[in-house]
């Protein structure tokens, strides 16, 4: 997990079942087990009322434990891209009592939640519980171009190629951490690329 | 290390930055164009969530009133009703509007008042105990990001200042704050350094500006180092209950500064005894050493004034 | 530096009774300027001299913020009470001259909101009259749900009925007419806001099911001003000040300080806001917690009271004012 930061870095917690109508719950790869940890504590008939969007990844795995959980409604696909026009739909026509729970790589977790920020969901009533990579996406403040799976500091932004120091400090609203151009002062600095974000 | 310097706004000496609440100077019609000049390059530095338009027009209301009863010379507004005439004699407008209609006017009311007012605003929205930085126009910060910490909330905003989470110190602004009271704004000062008389130093320019840092030497420190200081002020708007943050920031250059003895002796010893994560965050590392030695000079040890609060 | 507010010098420009219960207030300013701008939920606190007596009480401004010529109120006639709304409606008269507070908005609409779903009891209407004006001159989308106890009490029904015809439904008690709670609730769209004002048991009950059914707390809103009760009359040292003060059957703790000449900050005067909170240096009985502030945890310790409300019982009490 994530050393000592700072208040802006997210702070994932354990899904737990929380009282409501309907439970959406959106995850990718190791993710899936987050959601069957809760189902271990989760009432009777609890995923009656769920609607799992799952994105499985290059192993593919746990698709057939979250099937076994019954849930009203399943899907998978093959990325977060493919998946969001559901997730937009489904939130776009869901009522109050709808929960969100939101479980998986950083990236996921942040992208989904950016979806239900929009749909007009305070993000303190979101549950999320982190599991898998820590890959960083990540917004370079100089051209604005968002950088995806980001494990090394520094890292090279894809979009302008500015070196950029990856920040602890993160936004919601673009689900990405921010990256200042380490050697600004002086371009012939070039600190070495450590893998840390894995 | 931090003084906790918050007091009521409310009017200074004539001719000081506080002869009026909100301070309209001789570079007005230069700030403005300089502000134009961002804009044009980059208007992610003004932005305003959906639900903050109210407070566009609180903040509209109260720039309006402040500049007109500071500056009569230069501003008028003249309100019947809904009905507004607002002119604006140093930059050449004459605009009539309806408060509260977006549609009559060329911009965001946020937008419209802040290229035709001094200094960074951050418009703050009050919820569940807390400020959300849900709007501003920002061209002359810092090095922070308005892109990028719009949308979050007053610890959020400052997480990546040091030391000073710690100590208790946010948690005890925010309560101040979000008890502040429609007609009592208060005010706080905060400082910096920047290199060369330069408004502009955001995060989203920094490859621009951060050479400068380099280019300090011992010849040229009092021609190029410049404090920085921040006036920031506090304001609870009326209709949509949030508050305004005014950032207005003065620049003076160190050969101008040093000309009262009093203020270089402070310098020298503020900045030579500045914990060194400050030092680090406020981005003095690079020519820290250079600027203390040309300041030792004109220190000669006799006390300074107590200062504030005391 | 204090908190609290700024002071309003007012005349009353009419006195219009509204039902048997109810009478409203109308204040322009002294001064013949306009009021300051207001958000819808705002309150002011009206200072009442009577007398010897000053009792100050919150009361939710209802006219529309657009319009700030005058402020009205509502007051409704308590006849059990300390005797704040019995002076208003006994002695307040068109040109009376009066003081009120600054307004203050503790119970502010969420303007992120997609909807907002207001709920009100009683007298609780009044912060919603502000509030639909605000939204309703902006095309905001909201819906009002009004239970009052006959359609004679039903006050300020009648306008609301016209001004917004369907997005306003009304239950009555003596018709047995209720709302459905629990379908009202989940049948919101997402984002939906909601907001309760009325007698505590119905805020109590509207909180419950709407954190039943799975609407998040930061969705739910409520007004709960508590009336300072009478009580016994109780003695009371300030330590800091030095003065040893008595509160009186018909005081309110905080009065009875304020009258010994100590000024402690406030802007509720109704147990929400957390301003006047007091530390307690020694006690010997019971404290009687009326305050929404303090947390049960609190309560319990002894060590703080919110003297706008909450009262004493017992030998001593010591207080760091």
């Amino acid at each position: 997990m994530a050393a000592k930061s700072i208040i802006s870095r997210p702070v994932y917690g354990t899904l737990s079942p929380q009282p409501g109508k309907h439970h959406l719950f959106v995850a990718d790869a190791d993710g899936a087990l987050a959601i069957t940890d809760l189902a271990a504590k989760a009432p009777d008939g609890f995923f009656a009322d769920a609607h799992i969007i799952f994105i499985p990844g290059n192993e593919g795995q746990h698709v057939a434990a979250l099937e076994a959980l019954k849930p009203a409604q399943f899907y998978q696909g093959p990325s977060f891209a493919s998946a969001l026009p559901r997730l937009k739909q489904t939130l776009a026509n869901a009522h109050m009592g709808l929960r969100p729970y939101l479980a998986g790589t950083e990236g996921l977790i942040g992208q989904a939640m950016q979806a239900a920020l929009e749909a007009g969901i305070d993000h303190t009533s979101i549950q999320t519980e982190h599991r898998g990579s820590l890959a960083r996406r990540v917004q370079c403040v100089h051209c604005k171009g968002i950088t995806e799976s980001v494990t090394t500091q520094p890292a090279t932004c894809s979009h302008c190629g500015l070196l950029l120091l990856v920040r602890d400090h993160y936004s919601r609203r673009l689900a990405a951490f921010q990256g200042v151009c380490i050697n600004a002062e002086d371009r012939s600095e070039i600190p070495p690329a450590e893998e840390i974000f894995r | 290390m931090y003084a906790v310097n918050i007091e009521p706004h409310v009017v200074g000496p004539k001719g000081s930055a506080l002869e009026n609440l909100i301070d309209v100077d001789e570079h007005y019609v230069s700030e403005m164009q300089d502000r134009a000049l961002v804009l044009a390059e980059d208007p992610l530095r003004c932005q305003s969530l959906p639900h903050m338009t109210l407070a566009g027009w609180d903040l509209l209301e109260l720039l309006m009133e402040q500049q007109a009863l500071g500056s009569p010379e230069h501003f008028t507004l003249t309100r019947d009703g809904d009905k507004w005439r607002w002119i604006n004699r140093p930059l050449g407008i004459d605009d009539s509007f309806t408060f509260g209609d977006v549609s009559t006017l060329p911009y965001g009311p946020m937008e419209y008042i802040t290229r035709q007012s001094q200094g960074d605003f951050c418009i703050l929205d009050q919820r569940d105990g807390n400020l959300w930085m849900d709007a501003g126009m920002v061209t002359t910060q810092a090095d922070w990001s308005l892109d990028f910490d719009i949308g979050m909330n007053f610890f959020e905003w400052h997480a990546p200042v040091p030391l000073a989470h710690e100590k208790g110190i946010f948690t005890r602004a925010l309560k101040f704050l979000t008890n502040i009271q429609q007609g009592k704004p208060a005010r706080r000062l905060n400082w910096t350094m920047t290199i060369n008389p330069r408004l502009d130093t955001s995060p989203e320019n920094y490859h621009k500006w951060g050479p400068d840092r380099t280019t300090v030497t011992p010849e040229n420190v009092g021609d190029k180092v410049h404090l920085r200081v921040e006036l920031q002020s506090f304001w609870r708007l009326p209709r949509s209950n949030g508050i305004v943050f005014p950032i207005r920031c003065y620049l003076i250059k160190m050969d101008e500064l040093v000309t009262q003895p009093i203020w270089a002796r402070r310098l020298h010893r503020v900045i030579r005894d500045l914990p060194e994560e400050l030092a680090n965050y406020k981005g003095l590392s690079r020519y820290r050493a250079t600027l203390v030695e040309w300041l030792s000079k004109l220190d000669d040890g006799s006390p300074t004034s107590a200062g504030f609060g005391a | 530096m204090s908190t609290g507010t700024t002071k309003l010098d007012v005349v009353v420009s009419d006195v219009v009774p509204v039902n048997e219960l109810v009478t409203r207030f109308h204040f322009r300013r002294r001064d013949g300027q306009l009021l300051p701008t207001f958000s819808g939920g705002a309150h002011v606190v009206v200072e009442m001299r009577d007398g010897e007596r000053t009792r100050l009480n919150p009361y939710s401004l209802m006219g529309s913020p657009l319009d700030t010529r005058e402020y009205t109120i509502s007051v409704r006639r308590d006849d059990a009470g300390r005797g704040g709304s019995l002076f208003m409606h006994s002695t307040v008269r068109p040109g009376h001259e009066m003081v009120i507070s600054y307004p203050v908005n503790l119970f502010s609409l969420d303007l992120r909101a997609r909807k907002h779903l207001m709920l009100a009891g009683g007298i609780g209407i009044t912060p919603f009259m502000a509030q639909t004006a605000q939204l309703a001159a902006d095309g905001g989308n909201f819906e009002l749900h009004y239970t009052c106890r006959t359609a004679s009490l039903g006050t300020y029904a009648d306008v609301l009925k016209e001004r917004y015809d369907r997005r306003v439904r009304l239950y009555h008690d003596d018709r047995d007419e209720r709302i459905e709670l629990d379908r009202l609730l989940s049948s919101q769209p997402l984002g939906t806001h909601l907001y309760v004002c009325g007698p505590s048991g119905m805020i109590g009950w509207v909180r419950d099911r709407a954190a039943a059914l799975g609407w998040p707390a930061e969705t739910v809103h409520f007004e709960h001003f508590a009336a300072p009760q009478p009580g016994a009359p109780f003695e009371v040292t300030l330590a800091v000040s030095g003065k040893a003060i008595r509160v009186g059957e018909q005081q309110s703790l905080l009065e009875a300080i304020e009258a010994a000449g100590v000024d402690p900050p406030y802007l509720c005067r109704g147990g929400v806001c957390g301003q006047c909170e007091t530390n307690v240096i020694a006690h010997d009985g019971n404290f009687i917690h009326n305050d929404h502030w303090l947390s049960e945890e609190e309560h319990r310790s002894c060590k703080k009271i919110m003297p706008c409300v909450s009262r004493f019982e017992g030998r001593s009490l010591v207080l760091e004012r």
